[in-house]
């Protein structure tokens, strides 16, 4: 790769926005790790979990944006690959409480001795390896996103519409999950996990370790983005975005544009809800519900569309306006978010990033 | 020759016990108040006594009193010896009141009464006497439904009340149960002949009790009587089947009226003026609780209340409507996916606006009588009058709105508008007030469908969420901006879903029309009935 190309990639907002995310990431860990736990700079480990779960989301943002913002789909199920990764993750960890579960069971996790099942199933074989389940995180995410996108580019189904069919993928699987006779725990979901590739997920190390973990996969996922946005590829992205049947005429294969990055924007989902299984400790079908996949749209709307640094402050201020609210006042935050939806379509369209901007332009 | 001899036996009996009755009828009184002394009582047989004195008293209280005391209600005051009515019960705490005034009612502690004790002899006793006093009631349908009982446990008894009844019974209906009956006793224990004229004649009857017999005939019967009776089973199977079928259609759709009705509101706002409303489910809910609130208000009329809620949910949620079309969407016209994001946080603020005012518990509304119950055609197939209601319902408002929508002038200019604006702007519409007016419409519809919904589930915020997505599903399959498609494809997606219903089970039965909608929506992007001619095209 040339130079040239190489600095298109890592513009002058790219680089600032991965060395804040690098100087923040050391940052935390060094006061967990280095300041004595009485001071008050010391980040208690419980603080790097709960920032390790907002990278997460800030990398399923980035995802979002990437075809929202770049290419125009707005997808209101973007949840079901993060909840499918994050299952995927959520199987590994499983088959490794082994035989530490209630019921004592060498093979069979507890909630399948609970409903008598004598086996394991076909589709949960190989899942004790962890590269299978790494590549399974990918892989289910990006096949199904790839067959439902094949189906649905093809048939143009666009706008509205297309959001509207992407909600019901993800009711529809959120529907199944509940079921019990699905393999996946039903209601309770996936939880009691006990350790990740032999490391204990209680410990102290093991949290940093995905908080590092979660902040490097947003830094390479964040340049990964960039590399689409900047290349051929992004730029008709652009074009359908803007003008889809112009771009057609001109001989582009809109189809294959489309499907492509809406195929590796929900592996990226996919490996956010990886990460962010282990350290919430439970996967479950509520995941899936229509509502999460909307409020992640709105963390991209807050934060400024196809900027992707946008997605990332946007995921950040909503989860943590969340956590403040459902704290301290659980009444306020409907209200808070539902006002956020509203204030931000209205009189916010290039969303908090934008507004920055705008300030910047004047002064 | 036996046949006629059996008829004449069968006159004399009935002689016989009409004199019998006659001299009894000067002790009934007596018979009754001695009855009651002995009931009055802990001991078995004593009460056994004092239940024989009571049926044979035929006195019209004694019915009450047995009745009372196969329900468990009728008690002992221990220290006051008499009997009493249990009421109601609180923990360890009783109300009971006088036999012949409930007015003077009284509470005391469980320990100071005691049940009159029962065993299973008296208790089936007791049930044939009273089975037997319904069967002889004025009421055809009373009739109707103590023979329907019998028939399911027919004993000796049972049936010797059966065949008194048979000689006076004029309603045909019951004539035929008692037939049943009979033919069934004769299909246990007749002649060989009298077996296969039974057999024959209950190849047409639907009750459950006729198809158990058949099939012990089948599994363990006489050889000459099996391929006879296979038949006979056969044949109500046959019926059975297609009554199953004709229930499953009925569910199918009352379901499809309600997605019909949750759905054409959102078919106006989201077909006509192009805006995707998300918070179409909670004006749903906001019709709900208005029925909720007018039912609080007038407590004495449940039935009048609901007719009432209709127009007031239609304006409240209309109202709504209006607010929400002035205050945000005219904001963002032509920008569809900004109304989505914007239209959901409305949807959010509301029901957590509910949830403040009403409490996050589920309300329940009253259903008025006239809506409970069930049109019963024959014993494996009724229609619950709910459900019919609903059905109804819905093609009211369908009709009402395409009324509204063809033939007034305000739908003459909201069909203008949504072909094409910039030329319904120069023939001098204001479009701007036919959207506001539209919005109004279709939401107010949502309200409606609310009250409508609140007779089938509980009220909660989360009511308008769970109706939003079956809501889009049945516009987008029908065909956007179309009344038709919307009618077509709500009814057919709910007969559908309970069709796989038996097959699958509820859920799965979701899932897979859900799936049948995504992968329907590839073939046809523009739902079942697309609109036509250049207006449709982008």
């Amino acid at each position: 790769m040339t130079t040239t190309s190489m600095n298109k990639v890592l513009d002058k907002q790219t680089k600032i926005f991965l060395s804040v995310l690098a100087s923040i990431a050391v940052l935390v860990i060094a006061s967990n790790l280095l300041i004595s736990p009485d001071s008050a700079f010391h980040i208690p480990t419980y603080t790097v979990t709960l920032l390790g779960k907002y990278l997460c989301y800030a990398l399923l943002a980035v995802a979002i944006d990437l075809i929202w913002g770049y290419m125009g789909i707005l997808s209101l199920g973007h949840g079901a690959f993060f909840a499918l990764g994050g299952y995927a993750m959520g199987m590994y960890l499983m088959r490794q409480i082994g035989d530490r579960g209630v019921y004592g069971d060498p093979l069979l996790p507890d909630f399948m001795v609970f409903l008598n099942w004598s086996e394991l199933p076909w589709f949960w074989q190989g899942f004790d390896m962890f590269w299978f389940a790494a590549v399974m995180v990918v892989l289910v995410p990006g096949v199904l996103a790839y067959v439902f996108g094949w189906l649905t580019f093809r048939s143009r189904v666009t706008g509205v519409y297309l959001s509207i069919i992407t909600q019901a993928l993800t009711y529809a699987l959120m529907l199944a999950f509940y079921r019990n006779e699905m393999g996946f725990g039903g209601n309770n979901g996936l939880t009691d996990f006990k350790e990740l590739l032999g490391f204990d997920l209680q410990a102290n190390s093991t949290r940093i370790g995905l908080f590092a973990a979660s902040a490097i996969a947003l830094g390479l996922g964040y340049i990964a983005c960039r590399f689409i946005v900047a290349s051929k590829l992004g730029r008709v992205a652009m074009a359908v975005r803007d003008a889809e049947s112009r771009t057609r005429f001109i001989g582009y294969k809109v189809e294959n544009v489309k499907l492509w990055v809406f195929t590796f924007s929900a592996a990226l989902a996919g490996i956010a809800g990886a990460l962010y299984v282990p350290q919430v400790g439970i996967i479950n079908p509520n995941e899936f519900s229509p509502l999460n996949s909307i409020e992640m749209v709105v963390w991209v709307a807050l934060g400024g569309r196809a900027t992707l640094y946008g997605a990332v402050v946007g995921a950040i201020i909503v989860n943590y306006a969340k956590t403040y609210f459902t704290g301290a006042l659980p009444e306020v935050w409907l209200f808070a978010l539902g006002g956020l939806f509203i204030v931000t379509t209205i009189f916010l369209p290039k969303g908090v990033v934008g507004l920055l901007k705008k300030k910047e332009a004047k002064s | 020759m036996t046949h006629y001899l059996s008829k004449v036996m069968l006159f004399a009996c009935l002689l016989f016990s009409q004199l019998f009755t006659q001299a009894a009828w000067a002790n009934s009184a007596d018979d009754y108040s001695s009855g009651l002394e002995q009931i009055n009582s802990s001991k078995l047989k004593q009460v056994a006594l004092g239940v024989d004195l009571l049926i044979r008293s035929g006195h019209p209280e004694a019915e009450y009193l047995l009745n009372a005391m196969l329900e468990s209600k009728l008690y002992r005051h221990k220290k006051q010896n008499r009997l009493v009515m249990l009421l109601g019960k609180d923990g360890s705490k009783f109300t009971i009141a006088d036999l012949n005034d409930s007015s003077n009612q009284e509470t005391l502690s469980k320990r100071k009464v005691k049940r009159i004790p029962l065993n299973n002899t008296l208790r089936g006793k007791i049930k044939v006497y009273l089975a037997g006093k319904s069967l002889n009631s004025e009421s055809g349908d009373v009739r109707k439904a103590a023979a329907q009982k019998l028939l399911e446990d027919l004993g000796d008894d049972e049936l010797a009340l059966f065949k008194t009844r048979l000689n006076l019974e004029t309603n045909p209906d019951v004539i035929y149960i008692l037939e049943s009956g009979i033919a069934l006793d004769k299909l246990a224990n007749g002649e060989a002949y009298e077996k296969d004229q039974a057999i024959k004649f209950l190849s047409d009857s639907l009750q459950p009790a006729v198809r158990n017999a058949l099939t012990t005939i089948i599994e363990s019967g006489s050889d000459e009587l099996k391929p006879a009776a296979k038949k006979a089973l056969a044949k109500i199977e046959d019926k059975v089947e297609f009554y199953g079928f004709l229930e499953k259609l009925f569910f199918g759709l009352s379901l499809g009226s309600v997605l019909v009705l949750a759905a054409i509101g959102l078919a106006i706002t989201f077909g006509v003026m192009g805006c995707i409303n998300m918070a179409h489910g909670e004006l749903i809910m906001i019709g709900a609780y208005t029925t909720y609130v007018i039912q609080l208000l007038m407590p004495n009329s449940i039935g009048m209340s609901l007719i009432v809620s209709v127009p007031a949910a239609f304006l409240v949620s209309g109202l709504v409507g209006i607010a929400i079309e002035r205050g945000i969407i005219q904001f963002l016209k032509g920008r569809p996916l900004e109304t989505l994001l914007a239209t959901f946080g409305v949807s959010l603020v509301l029901q957590q606006l509910v949830r403040s005012i009403f409490s996050p518990l589920n309300r329940s509304v009253e259903t008025p009588e006239w809506m409970s119950g069930a049109l019963e055609i024959n014993p494996i197939f009724a229609i619950t009058y709910n459900r019919l209601y609903i059905i109804f319902f819905c093609l009211a408002v369908f009709a009402l709105l395409f009324f509204v929508l063809r033939k007034t002038v305000l739908g003459l200019q909201v069909r203008a508008v949504s072909q094409n604006r910039n030329m319904a702007r120069a023939m001098g519409v204001k479009s701007e007030w036919v959207d506001a007016l539209t919005f109004g419409l279709g939401s107010g519809v949502a309200g409606v469908a609310g009250v409508a919904l609140s007779q089938l589930t509980n009220v909660g915020p989360n009511l308008g969420q769970s109706y939003i997505i079956d809501s889009f599903m049945v516009v987008v399959f029908g065909g956007v901006g179309n009344l038709w498609g919307t009618l077509v494809a709500g009814m057919s997606l709910g007969v559908a879903n309970k069709m796989l219903e038996p097959m699958s089970g509820a859920v799965l039965a979701k899932i897979i029309v859900l799936i049948f909608i995504i992968l329907f929506i590839q073939k046809k992007p523009r739902g079942l009935f697309p609109q036509k001619g250049r207006a449709a095209e982008d």
